[in-house]
């Protein structure tokens, strides 16, 4: 079957099976691997985009089930110029990431959470990660990046 | 993960007739079944999605009663107004993905005997619909994964009556999130109901004894120094039925003093 969504702003398309996940799809089918699959199993967030602005485990997302949704990914965080977006400038500012594996996730569910809310207070901002794992920095550095982005975006 | 033929009808009828057909299974947000499927312990021929069915979501509130389409996903009702200590409850189920796509029908079908939503609708006396009937709470829950939904039939909506006073106190098991042991209480007048999840092999269940003392005294201390029998408790990796039977009576002290 054929599912076309919108992918960071471009109509994309491409043939799935009833099986095929979110994830797969964009990995596989569009080759946006900056989705990264830590455990495939809900756990990690490692896999976490934005499906119409809500943020979702994209491992646990059938593809057809999102048919005609706007779909956003790590790749669509840049500026436009290609350098980094806000949150991702403050998690390499903040050393919120070491090995990495865990970043596009986490750049995510912040992005997420300071669309709805743009001055987090710190415990709001660790409340809203709960279902993203990092096995490097041991969140501190994590939270003081989105900290540092929620003082950048101009409340609206 | 087996390969199914996938629908998504626009009504509760069309959904209905394709999950007469042979192997049809119904999937709401997929946050349990998914999983299931992966490990090949769900394997339906066709995934009936009723994610598109317009009727059966949104919250709304009108004489005294919330109703919840069975396909609302906990985000929203954690942001409804009208019921905060369900809002507060929905709030709390996992985390903010999980949110965005796990149901409240979702949950009170798989009926895990650790999940939030089963103790609301038992300490409130909801009302199951379902397309074939209405359930009343204390005949919809029949044990651990087990509920009285027949083959074919789904959960279209949940009716809370809404309490006076009411909250949710989960002790939470930290890497799942889901409750080593979560309470509701609420109070309608002279009457309390106190339903407990996360304890029992069984499943959700009622604290009857935790009800009589809070009717006759609204108060945490009521139920302090009451024992629950460990008898049946659920003994896992995260506690014996001893520590769940010990955090029955200390959840509900804490729900009470949030109410
Ligand atoms: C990481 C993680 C943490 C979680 N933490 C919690 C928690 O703290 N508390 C908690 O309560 N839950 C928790 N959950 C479970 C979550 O709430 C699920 O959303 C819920 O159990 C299932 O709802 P769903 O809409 O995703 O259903 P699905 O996974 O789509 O379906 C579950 C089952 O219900 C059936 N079904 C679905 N809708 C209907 C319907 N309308 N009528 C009849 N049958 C139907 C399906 O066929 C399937 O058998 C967690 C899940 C994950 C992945
Ligand atoms: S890969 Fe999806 S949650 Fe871990
Ligand atoms: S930086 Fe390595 S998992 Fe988070």
């Amino acid at each position: 079957m054929k599912v076309s969504l919108t992918v960071n702003g471009k109509p994309m398309s491409g043939e799935v099976e009833g099986r095929t996940l979110l994830s797969t799809f964009l990995r596989e089918t569009l080759s946006l691997t900056g989705t990264h699959i830590g455990c495939d199993t809900s756990q990690c967030g490692a896999c976490t985009v934005h499906v119409d602005g809500a943020q979702v485990k994209s491992c646990t997302v059938f593809a057809l089930d999102v048919q005609g949704s706007s779909v956003t990914t790590i790749e669509g965080m840049a500026n436009t110029d290609g350098s980094l977006g806000r949150i991702q400038q403050a998690f390499q500012d903040h050393h919120g990431l070491q090995c990495g594996f865990c970043t596009p996730g986490m750049v995510m569910a912040s992005a997420a959470l300071l669309a709805v809310n743009p001055t987090p207070t710190e415990a709001e901002v660790r409340h809203h990660l709960e279902g993203n794992i990092c096995r490097c920095t041991g969140y501190h550095n994590i939270v003081k990046a989105v900290m540092a982005a929620s003082d950048a975006i101009p409340a609206e | 993960m087996q390969n199914f033929d996938f629908v998504k009808p626009a009504s509760v009828a069309e959904a209905v007739a394709a999950l007469g057909t042979s192997g049809a299974q119904a999937l709401s947000g997929g946050q349990t079944l998914i999983g299931s499927m992966k490990q090949n312990l769900a394997a339906p021929a066709v995934l009936v999605s009723l994610t598109g069915i317009a009727a059966l979501k949104g919250v709304s509130v009108s004489g005294g009663v919330m109703s919840i389409g069975a396909a609302t996903p906990h985000a929203e009702v954690a942001k409804a107004s009208g019921f905060p200590g369900l809002s507060s409850l929905a709030g709390g189920i996992g985390d903010p993905a999980v949110r965005a796509r796990g149901t409240i029908g979702g949950s009170l079908a798989n009926n895990d005997p650790a999940a939030c939503y089963p103790s609301a609708v038992l300490a409130c006396g909801a009302t199951v619909v379902t397309n074939r009937r209405e359930i009343a709470a204390d005949d919809y829950f029949q044990g651990m994964f087990t509920t009285a939904l027949e083959d074919g039939e789904i959960i279209t909506a949940v009716r809370f009556p809404i309490p006076e006073r009411a909250a949710y106190a989960k002790f939470e098991q930290p890497a799942s999130r889901f409750s080593l042991t979560g309470v509701f209480v609420a109070k309608y007048g002279a009457k309390v109901r106190v339903a407990v999840t996360g304890a029992s092999n069984d499943g959700v269940f009622r604290w009857t004894d935790g009800e009589d003392a809070l009717q006759a005294s609204y108060d945490p201390a009521a139920v302090k120094g009451l024992k629950v029998s460990p008898d049946g408790l659920i003994a896992d990796l995260h506690g014996t039925p001893a520590y769940r039977a010990n955090l029955v009576a200390v959840m509900t002290a804490r729900a009470v003093a949030a109410s």
